[in-house]
């Protein structure tokens, strides 16, 4: 199971043609305190680079953007009445959704954990 | 802004070493909060105290031969009653445009310092204060002039523990009065202690010399009660106590009558008027004001910002949120902001258009937490 990353600072963990979705650690760091977390509905369909989710701080609103084209097939409901677990687990239990991903190749244009690294550094 | 241009308080030093994120705010190169984050920064503040850095503020004197002298041009320029305030006291006002719209608000003392009885102490905003100098200088007599504070620091000690960790040092600012001042020595610093604030909590603002502002934090901050709180959360703790925010929940196009500051217009100046603005302020006095600053609770837990516009039960827009955020004491969502005047109920039903579907929001009283003054 490969995780991968967009340039958007959301990560994807693939297992067959299901991704979970979830921001990175470097995000939720540059968030602050998260306060809400909007999920999409399940069945939802999401296109790669279009609005998912939105996660709030105490300061501000934040989109999250689908790094693969898909069909929403679960959310994290924890993160309703637990949104601060996207600051203590942003990438393991504060994962926002799963996707049943329509087009493996997207995959192929995310980065994976050196190349992010690197991008963030560059920041 | 040109990041070149920004400006530092003398704390900055303090801040850089304390990890503190630092962002442009008024000119000024600011912590927006320090390592441990906005919701511990609010609830330190609520529960034990704070230490802010509000050096950024304008601070200036207004110097008559007399208080009468000085009061009577202050009030030209500011609804409130000036002549009447005690030595030693602090009023609440705003700087009003010829339309009665808001320039500036502003917290201004009658000095008791022996030898400057004709004196009157101005606290203003920073991203305003060049305009109000300004505004002040066109319109002072003769007689009345404008002294800029020169090297001069402020700092605020807010929370429930805040007398207690400044009374260690000077155990007079016990007896201050909510809304008055003292002048104390901080073990031998010359210090201006207010009891005032932009939390809600009981507290100080302490005006010292940029010389002694370095080594007062660092006394203050000795005390393990006492942290170190950036902009984000003053700004959370403002709006659960429902204060005005300048540039957001008040500026030029919004009255003192609509701004919900009434209380902040005494009696003898409603009857009287003779300020700038007084046309209209006077008549919304007598006949109303066509929309009303109020507090506005979304219902569950997704917060409605800045700018949200607030509709009626049908969809008509109504009105806009002009600050909203979470509030980490009040456990939820809170926002203000102005309806017009036939919604400002508290209780009415209301909607936000948050990412374009209507959100249940009921108006209520403000503030969201109780204020916890030491009267």
């Amino acid at each position: 199971m490969s995780v991968k990353f967009s340039k958007d600072h959301e990560w994807v963990s693939v297992a067959g043609d299901i991704a979970t979705i979830g921001i990175t650690n470097h995000a939720q760091e540059q968030l602050g305190d998260v306060v809400f977390v909007e999920l999409p509905a399940v069945g939802k369909k999401v296109a790669k680079g279009g609005d998912a989710a939105v996660v709030e701080s105490v300061k501000a609103a934040s989109e999250v953007y689908a790094p693969v084209t898909g069909e929403v097939v679960e959310v994290n409901k924890e993160l309703e009445g637990d949104p601060a677990l996207v600051n203590r687990g942003a990438e393991g239990d504060g994962w926002f959704m799963k996707v049943k991903i329509s087009n493996p190749a997207e995959l192929n244009e995310l980065m994976d954990k050196a190349a992010y690294d690197k991008f963030v550094a560059s920041l | 802004m040109n990041e070149t241009a920004l400006k530092r308080t003398i704390l900055y030093g303090e801040h850089a070493a304390l990890g503190a994120k630092l962002v442009p705010f008024a000119g000024y190169e600011m912590p927006v909060q320090y390592p441990t984050g906005i919701l511990t920064e609010h609830n330190w503040t609520r529960t034990s105290a704070g230490l802010f850095d509000v050096s950024h503020m304008g601070q200036a004197f207004l110097v008559g031969p007399d208080h009468a002298t000085a009061a009577a041009a202050m009030e030209k320029l500011v609804p409130a009653d000036i002549a009447s305030l005690k030595p030693h006291q602090i009023r609440y006002s705003q700087f009003l445009n010829p339309e009665g719209g808001i320039l500036d608000d502003l917290m201004i003392t009658r000095s008791a310092y022996a030898g400057y009885e004709g004196w009157l102490y101005l606290v203003c905003n920073a991203s305003r204060k060049d305009d109000d100098f300004a505004h002040i200088e066109r319109h002072l007599p003769a007689h009345v002039k404008l002294q800029r504070g020169a090297d001069m620091a402020l700092v605020a000690l807010q929370g429930p523990k805040a007398e207690a960790a400044l009374a260690e040092f000077a155990p007079a600012v016990r007896d201050i009065p909510f809304m008055h001042y003292a002048a104390v020595s901080i073990d031998g610093i010359e210090a201006h202690v207010s009891r005032s604030g932009y939390t809600g909590e009981d507290g100080f603002e302490i005006s010292i010399f940029d010389k002694d502002a370095v080594r007062l934090w660092q006394l203050l901050l000795a005390n393990p009660d006492v942290k170190p709180i950036g902009l984000g959360a003053r700004d959370s703790l403002r709006l659960e106590a429902g204060l005005c925010l300048y540039g957001h929940d008040i500026d030029e196009s919004t009255s003192p009558v609509e701004g919900d500051l009434l209380w902040s217009i005494q009696k003898r100046r409603r009857n009287e008027g003779g300020f700038i603005g007084a046309d209209r302020v006077l008549k919304e006095i007598a006949s109303g004001a066509k929309r009303k600053r109020v507090g506005i609770k979304p219902e569950g837990r997704a917060p409605a910002r800045e700018g949200t516009v607030v509709t009626d039960a049908g969809g008509r827009q109504i009105g806009t949120i002009t600050s909203g955020g979470f509030g980490p004491t009040a456990n939820g969502p809170v926002a203000m902001g102005y309806v017009e005047t036939a919604f400002a109920k508290p209780g009415t039903a209301i909607q936000l258009i948050v990412r374009d579907r209507p959100m249940p929001a009921q108006i209520v009283n403000l503030p969201f937490v109780p204020h916890n003054y030491k009267r």
